[in-house]
């Protein structure tokens, strides 16, 4: 890692001696680029715990109750290398809590938005470079309780991601629910302090310090998700950290805030009452179902930028764009209650959520018929970032798709909690957000780290991933139309699930092809961090600010104050020379003409 | 490059329907559906899954073409250079907007049958959910659940067919939901509060009563029959227990 980031200090004029001048350049770092790498490599070594989490599940679903290839005698040495029913609980919950609080929040939001915010406005810092830096290293104390509470009493939370009251509220009811929860919500609460501190940098930096003549109808798309990202994050937050507050109250000082009376649990009275489960699952969608689009939303943004780079056209519809994902975080607020239509809340309201959840389908619809259009008429080159750009519009008109039965109340009814859910929650995410994610490592690199990845082992990488992809979950949605239950450590002894048990072991083949195809991509990535071809500033021929700063920019990013004439998707435009037309670019008019800087944006 | 990976692309929505297309056939489908309103969901299901497929089927397609097309290597033309259309954006916000509320609309009936329109009814008995088993309990003599003389059993819920049945569900200890999937019913028990449900089944034999929703480590293993049987055969059962239980006490 020290090796990358002296690369990305290749111009730096920060002082150089003893171990102090060390840690500050390096590890306690105050430059949005280096703590955007940290990010970027905390986050991605969390991919491998939560992905390896993951086929752990999927092993017990395949052959349930058989000893585990290989690593099964040394974890789980006491049941003679199965998997325990207490364990595939914790298996799942940490699943879900590391993918969405360790990788897809922090790879966006940390690593992307910190690398990529300063940049693409043309600043030479976040607003609040120490703030930044306090964002980074305040995952840490989560990253340790998280890691730790595998190894205390009882081991790991085990009340499912949502962590609903009593089961994870009362200690009696789960062995995860002993020091595990009460780690698992002091780990949530420092996620939510770093995520917080990260918005509030983010939201000043986009309004604050953008390059003159950068408005903010001339941001990229990119910029534009990561801003609305770091408003849901600011509103919607609070909420969760507050009950996560209150649910560490009930389990440590027994206020029963989600506790009811007379709870019999384990054949013993629970000691506090007077509270209302319902309460934790209100407090705790209010912010999980906006987190969902904290974890689309920059990917959109991403996605957007690099249809257009690689269709050399402009983005189709830019303020419709724009105007969506307002639309999104807006209607986002309102359509919590769509994860409570069983839950016992009065079904009058769920009709409600029914009709605000349908709505907020459109913006989603009107931004794929746009990313459709963008690649229209235009001249694709087939390289991996674009591959991966492409594969989330493809599998988002998936994840998109399938969450109209959710949404249908009725429809609920049948397939709630079954895995029909788990195989449309992965298509927005996985084959959604990841797949966007890899598609901007892909492209981005070069700007990171000076070199170009190599694009042959990148499409291979691709082409697996894909494959794999759908096979282990476009199959879900027919598990959860055989009624088929998530959560479960073995369904097969109900008559009703016992046939689906060969295709859950497909479906876990193609989980273990698809964990194998990331070797490819692991391996491709660090040769390239240090052997791969250097590149220039512009290797992709883009508009955007970023690539008109040095590959890797030096401390302060680019060489002078950029100026910015036009927004970020001028390709092929008629006025210019070239089929690209940098945003810094002046108009020809004035070529050569020294010529008054415009107005400051804001 | 660019037609092998609009190819791949294309395997979408190719395997995409033939998997919804084949699943039916080989039963792995929606199980039998054995209630009275059923069909209702089973339609709205099948109603989505067809509108669904229709707008799927058709953007997979639509990316697919502009794929092939124009992919840089063949496409001679020059780059349409276009910052949008808005007549295209009205239409394409009016016509999902409209649709989307169509459905939303279309399904309010099928949900205030099932979870509104409750009907005025004694309950017929009462299933308490608890790590890890159904506690069921029907009324005595008196007609009344509460009291002394109730019939109490264990995971095995009988009903009698083609009458309607008013269920209370409670929980003791935490969040556990009542799941019949042959019946289309779903309720998540939740402790310090009775909820209603109701239903007909149709059909005579057993089924399985599924915990939807995480309930602890023996999740997996909180399961419960369900018995549907004529109205005979129901007094028959209940009279055996409730003699069974007095000869108990």
């Amino acid at each position: 890692m020290s090796t990358t980031v002296a690369g990305s200090h290749a111009h730096s004029h920060a002082p150089s001696q003893g171990i102090g001048a060390f840690l500050r350049t390096y590890v306690f770092s105050l430059d949005h680029k280096v703590i955007g790498i940290q990010f970027l490599f905390s986050t991605l070594l969390w991919f491998v715990v939560g992905g390896l989490l993951a086929l752990a599940v999927r092993w017990q679903l395949a052959w349930p109750w058989s000893d585990m290839p290989i690593v099964g005698r040394m974890l789980f040495s006491a049941q003679g290398g199965q998997i325990s029913p207490e364990f595939y609980t914790m298996l799942f919950t940490m699943h879900a809590t590391v993918m969405i609080f360790f990788v897809i929040i922090p790879i966006l939001a940390g690593a992307f938005g910190n690398f990529l915010i300063p940049l693409m406005i043309g600043a030479d810092d976040m607003a609040f470079p120490t703030l930044n830096m306090l964002s980074y290293w305040f995952m840490w104390p989560a990253f340790v309780a998280m890691t730790m509470s595998f190894f205390v009493a009882g081991g790991a939370s085990a009340g499912g991601w949502t962590n609903y009251p009593p089961l994870s509220t009362v200690q009696s009811a789960s062995p995860g629910s002993h020091t595990g929860q009460t780690l698992w919500l002091i780990g949530l609460t420092f996620v939510g302090v770093s995520s917080m501190m990260g918005s509030v940098n983010y939201m000043t930096t986009i309004i604050q310090m953008r390059a003159p003549g950068m408005t903010m109808f001339r941001l990229p798309m990119t910029i534009w998700g990561m801003f609305i990202t770091a408003v849901l994050q600011a509103f919607a937050l609070p909420v969760l950290t507050a009950a996560g507050f209150m649910q560490l109250c009930d389990r440590l000082l027994g206020t029963g805030f989600f506790i009811p009376e007379g709870l019999y649990v384990n054949g013993a009275e629970a000691q506090a009452g007077g509270g209302q489960p319902l309460l934790w699952q209100h407090l705790f969608w209010f912010y999980s179902h906006p987190a969902v689009y904290i974890m689309i939303l920059p990917a959109m943004g991403i996605v957007s930028d690099i249809l257009t780079v690689f269709s050399r056209k402009p983005l189709f519809g830019y303020k419709p764009m724009i105007y969506s994902i307002s639309g999104i975080a807006g209607l986002g607020f309102i359509v919590w209650g769509h994860h409570m239509f069983m839950s016992g809340m009065n079904p009058a309201l769920g009709m409600t959520f029914m009709v605000s959840t349908m709505m907020i389908a459109l913006p989603s619809a009107i931004k794929t018929f746009n990313w459709l259009g963008t690649i229209w008429g235009g001249k694709i080159t087939y390289n991996t970032p674009m591959l991966f750009a492409l594969s989330f519009v493809s599998m988002f008109i998936i994840g998109g798709l399938s969450g109209i039965f959710m949404a249908a109340t009725p429809v609920d009814i049948f397939i709630h909690d079954t895995y029909f859910i788990v195989g449309h929650i992965h298509y927005v995410l996985f084959g959604g957000t990841a797949f966007a994610v890899f598609g901007a490592i892909y492209y981005w690199f070069p700007k990171m780290f000076g070199r170009m990845m190599n694009d042959s082992w990148g499409k291979a990488h691709f082409f697996f991933s894909f494959i794999f992809f759908n096979g282990t979950f476009f199959t879900m949605h027919i598990l959860g139309t055989g009624g088929f239950p998530r959560r479960y450590a073995d369904p097969y002894h109900f008559e009703t699930f016992k046939h689906l048990q060969s295709m859950n072991q497909f479906m876990t083949i193609c989980a273990l092809g698809m964990g194998a195809a990331q070797i490819i991509f692991a391996v491709n990535f660090f040769y390239s961090l240090f052997f791969g071809p250097r590149c220039g500033r512009n290797p992709w021929r883009a508009n955007s600010l970023e690539w008109s700063a040095p590959s890797p920019p030096g401390h302060g990013n680019f060489d002078s104050q950029p100026i910015v004439y036009r927004g970020p998707y001028e390709y092929n435009n008629p006025e210019a020379d070239d089929d690209y037309y940098p945003q810094t670019t002046p108009p020809p008019a004035t070529h050569g003409q020294s010529q008054p800087a415009p107005a400051l944006a804001h | 490059m660019g037609k092998f990976w609009t190819l791949l692309f294309l395997l979408v929505p190719i395997l995409g329907v033939l998997c919804f297309a084949l699943a039916p056939g080989m039963n792995y489908w929606l199980p039998e559906d054995i209630s009275e309103h059923g069909h209702q969901i089973d339609h709205l299901f099948m109603f989505c899954l067809v509108l669904t497929g229709v707008v799927f089927v058709a953007t997979e397609a639509v990316l697919c073409w502009f794929m092939w097309k124009y992919d840089a290597q063949h496409n001679k033309e020059a780059v349409k250079y276009s910052h949008g259309s808005h007549n295209l954006e009205v239409i394409w916000t009016i016509v999902p907007a409209a649709t989307l509320l169509f459905i939303a609309i279309y399904q309010m009936n099928a949900w205030a049958d099932v979870k509104i329109r409750e009907p005025d009814m004694p309950a017929t008995v009462e299933v308490t959910g608890r790590q890890f088993e159904w506690r069921i309990r029907y009324p005595g003599p008196d007609g009344q659940i509460g009291t002394l003389d109730d019939i109490h059993t264990v995971n095995d819920l009988h009903i009698p067919v083609n009458e309607q049945i008013l269920l209370n569900l409670k929980s003791m200890d935490v969040l556990h939901d009542f799941f019949v999937p042959h019946l289309r019913i779903k309720q998540d028990a939740v402790p310090g509060n009775t909820i209603p449900m109701w239903f007909t089944a149709r059909k005579n034999g057993t089924y399985d009563i599924v915990c939807a929703e995480l309930c602890g480590w023996g999740h997996y293993k909180m399961k419960g029959r369900l018995t549907v049987e004529s109205a005979e055969d129901y007094k028959a059962w209940l009279d055996k227990l409730a003699q069974d239980q007095k000869a108990t006490q």
